[in-house]
């Protein structure tokens, strides 16, 4: 790079400063400082607000959180694969409506998308009213956790879709057939050659599911109606009911090494080290 | 007679209508090492394809060992393919690469690990086995890949452009090595190529090319001396092509001269071309020679020197040991069977 082109950087670099680092920087001071909302100047360290985490009510609130999470991520992961097989096997002129069909709703808002499924799953929704027609009883489908579940994968599976999809695309047809002509059926094929070398997007696509899963909290206030907290739901009650910043700020620290660690984890599945996300 | 392993019978193979391949028929015998040589866009890879089973011909027949297999798909296929690209497995190493046929076979793992170490010693490339590919040279990747076809020990194995990517010294090299391969483990070989020299130093049998039609299938010895076309004579080695009129049997007449020659069968008067060798012209005094021209370059080629003389409107090609000086007047001369006649063909 030579010296001019290196100031295009910072216009970026000095977002990043102010944007992200000090932000980050006044949440861990807060995470690990003592409430005190009247002197800025009386600030004291402890490591209180980390110990109350600890207490059974807030590990089971995060237990949950990331099994939610984790779940949401597999079932994204099992029907995101083979969307996105099939999009890298389709026509090129299919290829684009089929991506242009999947990124659609991404143009809506989050808040607007998970308001229409409580339209259709609640007690007067699409369902029960047509259930209602056939003169069948209710179901209780919203406020719970199967729907939180349904409202992560359908708000985060083309986070799971695409890296999948990008690293299948980039990989050589020839491979498949010299698979092929070694001898390998359609399923050893998948087995030996095509899913290890998708396992880079497949990775991305977990680190880009779970992230945003974990920490969500749009999602099961509208769809869990509140009753199950989930870490973000916690996060969001601290800072903007409870007001308790301090606290939130560690829970929030948690979360951030939480995940962390899991990329890391999985960054050591990873063989390309090209492709995805990487930290 | 020879047994054939395969054939190929009126194969036509068209992409969106557009024929690519045209009514191509052909015959491959047992231990032969066939070349399918044309310019880029003739077919010949589609032909490769075909008889690997990764296109499907729209109509006609392909028999191996006699038994129809159109719609066989390649996994069951007794026939092996070493790639243009080598389509090495990324995610694996040297060993895992190789083995990776003998696996599907559930092979015992010490026959694998005996038959992998031998194809390693055959390429020349011992003790690479836990190598990654993308630590392999070109050329090491190129044997890799032929290992690992080979391995399989099929009977027959397809080789598309194997050498493109290697340079001129490495691919001379390969050249001869394949070719001793594919003698020592008597395999039938079916090779693609769009470089002339390539196919006259390996085949056996070349069959030559063109917009998806066979235009002549016969030994190097015989495409190069008797070529039937000029595209043939053309693609095949340095040519001078020239229009003329076969006056009657053994009398052909071009550059405003009529000249002795070999050929006959032709009608009185038909348009004809005539290919002359440029190794096949000798350069002498002006006026002692059967035409005269001046000399237009002088290229020193390493053996020979590349001449071009100007006669009659037509510049000549010839290829000699001995130089020329530029501007000179020389004579040309040639002998009766030095010209080859050919009816008029049409080429873009």
């Amino acid at each position: 790079m030579n010296s001019k082109s290196r100031y295009l950087a910072y216009p970026y670099s000095i977002w990043m400063l102010v944007f992200i680092l000090f932000p980050l920087f006044l949440i861990f001071l807060y995470s690990i400082t003592l409430r005190n909302p009247n002197d800025i100047k009386t600030i004291t360290f402890t490591f209180e607000n980390f110990g109350k985490f600890f207490d059974p009510i807030y590990v089971n609130v995060l237990i949950r959180s990331i099994s939610i999470a984790a779940l949401s991520t597999g079932i994204c992961l099992i029907v995101g694969y083979p969307v996105a097989y099939l999009l890298t096997r389709a026509k090129d002129k299919h290829k684009g409506l089929m991506i242009l069909l999947f990124i659609l709703p991404m143009w809506m808002n989050m808040l607007l998308r998970t308001y229409a499924w409580m339209t259709i799953l609640g007690n007067t929704g699409l369902i029960n009213s047509f259930l209602n027609l056939l003169n069948l009883p209710n179901v209780n489908l919203l406020y719970n956790n199967k729907a939180v579940i349904l409202g992560m994968v359908y708000n985060f599976l083309p986070f799971m879709v695409f890296p999948i999809y990008t690293a299948l695309n980039k990989m050589d047809r020839s491979l498949i057939e010299a698979a092929d002509d070694l001898g390998a059926d359609g399923f050893t094929i998948f087995k030996r050659v095509i899913f290890p070398l998708s396992l880079p997007g497949v990775i991305s696509g977990i680190v880009m599911v779970f992230m945003p899963a974990v920490s969500t909290f749009v999602i099961p206030r509208l769809l869990g109606g509140g009753k199950n907290v989930l870490i973000g739901n916690l996060i969001e009650k601290l800072f903007l009911v409870t007001r308790d910043w301090n606290f939130g700020a560690a829970l929030s620290m948690i979360i951030l090494i939480i995940i962390f660690i899991s990329i890391k984890i999985l960054n050591i599945l990873k063989i390309d080290k090209e492709s995805g996300v990487s930290i | 007679m020879k047994e054939s392993i395969i054939e190929i019978s009126n194969i036509v193979k068209k992409y969106d209508d557009v024929k690519v391949l045209n009514e191509i028929s052909f015959n491959v015998y047992k231990n032969e090492f066939v070349t399918l040589l044309g310019p880029s866009g003739c077919g010949k890879t589609t032909t490769l394809r075909i008889i690997g089973g990764f296109e499907t011909a729209n109509e006609g027949k392909v028999l191996f060992e006699g038994k129809e297999i159109n719609h066989l798909p390649p996994y069951k296929r007794q026939i092996n393919t070493v790639f243009q690209n080598y389509a090495l497995f990324p995610h694996m190493n040297v060993y895992e690469n190789i083995a990776f046929g003998l696996k599907i076979k559930r092979l015992k793992d010490e026959i694998i690990e005996n038959k992998v170490r031998r194809i390693l010693k055959l390429v020349g490339l011992e003790n690479f086995e836990k190598r990654d590919i993308d630590s392999l040279s070109g050329g090491q990747q190129q044997r890799i890949a032929i290992a690992r076809a080979l391995v399989n020990e099929p009977k027959v194995l397809l080789l598309d452009e194997p050498l493109g990517a290697l340079d001129l010294k490495l691919r001379k090299d390969m050249q001869v090595e394949l070719k001793n391969i594919q003698k020592s483990l008597g395999i039938t070989f079916i090779y693609v190529t769009h470089d002339q020299e390539e196919a006259l130093t390996m085949s056996d049998r070349i069959i030559v090319m063109k917009s998806g039609s066979i235009q002549q299938v016969g030994s190097p010895i015989n495409i190069y001396n008797e070529p039937i076309n000029s595209f043939v004579a053309d693609f095949i080695g340095e040519s001078n092509i020239i229009s003329g009129v076969m006056k009657d049997d053994y009398q052909v007449s071009f550059l405003g001269k009529t000249f002795e020659c070999v050929d006959y069968g032709f009608k009185k008067m038909e348009n004809v071309h005539i290919v002359i060798r440029p190794e096949d012209i000798d350069i002498v005094k002006k006026d002692s020679g059967l035409i005269n021209g001046e000399v237009k370059s002088v290229v020193f080629k390493g053996v020979h020197y590349e001449i071009n003389v100007l006669a009659k409107n037509f510049e000549f090609l010839i290829q000699s040991t001995k130089s020329s000086k530029i501007g000179n007047y020389v004579g040309l001369d040639f002998n009766p069977d030095d010209l080859h006649v050919m009816r008029e063909m049409h080429y873009e």
